[in-house]
């Protein structure tokens, strides 16, 4: 099949060193309205997979660590 | 794929607003009743008010208004075009709602008094009650839905009402967006909440998902009540918010009004005396914005810091918080210079405009069975509160209907036909992608459809989405979630020929800007003061007709009825 690889710039930054996903928590993955965030299979941790992001904040405002942070993505700001 | 097969008594369809409030009111009926929520997202933070709500802007309330003075205002702000029994049955519920609503632990404003803290932003009324602190919505509702012991179920897309020998509604079908199997649930009732259809314009920063409405919530509603036979109403008056300009989130004239905003124009002037959400404000807007007198702001900076900071907390913490990261990036202080607002995409949406899947005061769609509330239904000017409301009279009608059904047998071929249709984008190695499909549709919905309606471009409009129906029988997903966009891509084009047909077939203009028709610029009362309501005809065709409006149950006097006529300001104030 074709293949196009588009760059893009995530909105939704999440810190690695304070996510908690590999402890088994998926908090932002849970609320996300959109289902843009994951699970990374090799990093254990949360990430954001699909570039679709209403930056309404749920998964910002729901982790437990403060590992999750919402930008406006570029197209709008 | 696997299919997975389930039975209940009533499946609601959406778990933001209404939907909880129909699945709740359902059990406390009748505790008995086998009661599902389905959503596509996660039912905690799900839905328009996935961050909380700032306010109620149609709160009734005994001493502050009465249902027949708010049944007036809502006439008159839809041109008369009201079946005055929806919203009437709204009003005068309203309060009820508001004290239960409080009793679960929604915290209103208060006076000294400790009378609910209502403000004016109405042009005759007072209706708007705000929610500093409404942050906490979903989850009181979560709680609710616990107590009650309503089954959830999250990340399944519907697609499609089933239904039985009688044409009533017998069940559900969608699949799983993150493992693609396919559901088959039986019901008695099914209970459609899915609010607005608010990915069918394309927003001005082009962004898919930059919509004013939450973007999960792209028509799917609309369109099975369609396909199942049910009628949709008034589809042609749009929904066109004003908004803050780029970010898309709302302006917030009913926060800001009663603290002393307002909406200007380039000169720093109030052009419009109300800012109540109405089809002609709309109009006064586009008018003030493609006049030469724009842009349009939303003017704060002559307040008092501690207002200006009051109006911060509640914008920044409610509803849409991330309007203050955008603020911050773009420079913007509401102490120092005026916000640039614009006006949004079109789409389908009840909360601030008339139209969707038709039903009464019960609740009730035009087939036996099914029921909708909120956004996605009919009842006018309906917001939050109404989108309880509703949800309350579906439950509770639904368990009542319920109890003497006994379930349908089941389609085969029509579940057979839609489970290969889910699976046929899976099922492609190459094609065209959901995301692709949804912007060109999304974008001709724009270029064609976006007032002042010409119905020249409607007709290229129909030209193209009767391509894009082809086109999307050659979309591939490489996994479940592309698979969602997909299916959502099927809904969004048939929203828009929905819209594209509504438009045409009324001949007039009506609601200001919602229906501003080039071809046909004046107001016909003799011929179109009336609902338009679409249906399914056996060969597939949309079907239109003319719907009488009900008998007024509220008579207005002349010089109420063009009230929202006189919304621009006689001669413009200087900036303070």
């Amino acid at each position: 099949m074709s293949i196009a690889v588009t760059r893009t710039q995530a909105p939704v930054v999440v810190d690695q060193s304070k996510c908690i996903a590999d402890k088994g928590c998926t908090v932002c993955v849970d609320v996300c309205p959109l289902d843009v965030l994951a699970i990374d299979m090799v990093s254990n941790k949360a990430f954001m997979k699909f570039d679709e992001c209403w930056y309404c904040m749920p998964c910002e405002k729901d982790c437990p660590t403060g590992a999750v942070h919402v930008n406006i993505p570029y197209l709008v700001r | 794929m696997d299919t997975i097969e389930l039975e209940y008594d009533i499946v609601v369809v959406g778990g933001g607003t209404g939907g909880p409030m129909a699945a709740v009111k359902a059990k406390e009926k009748n505790p008995k009743l086998r009661v599902l929520l389905i959503d596509k997202a996660n039912v905690k933070r799900s839905g328009a008010i996935s961050m909380g709500m700032d306010g109620l802007n149609n709160a009734v309330i005994p001493g502050h208004a009465t249902p027949e003075q708010y049944t007036k205002e809502i006439t008159v702000a839809n041109d008369g075009i009201v079946d005055q029994k929806g919203v009437y049955a709204y009003a005068a519920n309203s309060f009820a709602m508001i004290e239960e609503l409080d009793k679960w632990g929604i915290k209103f404003e208060k006076d000294e008094t400790g009378d609910y803290a209502v403000r004016k932003v109405h042009h005759l009324g007072s209706y708007v009650l705000p929610m500093p602190e409404g942050h906490h919505m979903k989850r009181v509702l979560y709680r609710q839905l616990k107590k009650a012991r309503v089954d959830i179920t999250n990340r399944v897309v519907v697609t499609r009402v089933l239904t039985g020998p009688d044409g009533q509604a017998c069940g559900i079908m969608g699949f799983d967006c993150r493992t693609a199997d396919f559901y088959v649930i039986k019901a008695k009732a099914v209970i459609i909440t899915t609010g607005a259809a608010g990915r069918l314009g394309l927003p001005a920063s082009g962004y898919l998902w930059g919509t004013y409405e939450n973007p999960t919530n792209c028509g799917e509603g609309h369109v099975m009540a369609y396909h199942a036979g049910a009628e949709l109403t008034n589809l042609e008056c749009f929904q066109i918010n004003p908004l803050i300009k780029d970010y898309n989130g709302p302006a917030c004239a009913y926060v800001t009004g009663p603290f002393g905003g307002y909406t200007a124009n380039a000169e720093g002037q109030r052009f419009i005396e109300c800012d109540y959400w109405s089809g002609q404000m709309m109009l006064e807007f586009f008018n003030e914005l493609e006049g030469g007198r724009g842009p349009v702001f939303l003017k704060l900076d002559h307040l008092a810091e501690e207002t200006i900071a009051e109006i911060e907390h509640i914008l920044h913490t409610n509803e849409r918080p991330s309007r203050g990261r955008f603020h911050e990036q773009r420079g913007n202080d509401y102490r120092k210079k005026m916000i640039e607002m614009h006006i949004s995409e079109i789409g389908f949406c009840s909360g601030h405009s008339a139209s969707g899947i038709y039903t009464n005061e019960r609740g009730e769609c035009s087939i036996p069975g099914l029921y909708a509330a909120g956004d996605c239904a009919s009842i006018p000017h309906n917001y939050m509160l109404g989108a309880f409301v509703y949800g309350k009279f579906c439950g509770e009608n639904a368990a009542s209907y319920v109890a003497d059904q006994a379930p349908a047998q089941l389609n085969t071929d029509a579940i057979a036909a839609e489970k290969a249709r889910i699976a046929a984008p899976l099922n492609r190695s190459e094609g065209l992608t959901p995301f692709q499909v949804e912007y060109k549709t999304r974008r001709i919905v724009n270029d064609y459809l976006q007032p002042p309606k010409v119905t020249r471009k409607m007709e290229i409009a129909l030209q193209r989405f009767d391509e894009i129906r082809e086109d999307l029988d050659h979309m591939s997903a490489d996994n479940p979630h592309e698979l969602m966009r997909a299916m959502e891509a099927y809904a969004i084009r048939d929203c828009a020929e929905l819209a594209t047909r509504a438009s045409l077939f009324r001949t007039e203009s009506r609601w200001g800007l919602y229906h501003l028709c080039v071809d046909h610029p004046e107001k016909d009362d003799e011929n179109w003061f009336c609902h338009s309501n679409v249906g399914k005809a056996a060969n597939g065709d949309m079907v239109f007709r003319k719907r009488e409006v009900e008998p007024y149950v509220v008579e207005l006097n002349e010089q109420e009825k063009s009230a929202y006529q006189r919304l621009r300001v006689a001669t413009p104030a200087q900036a303070a």
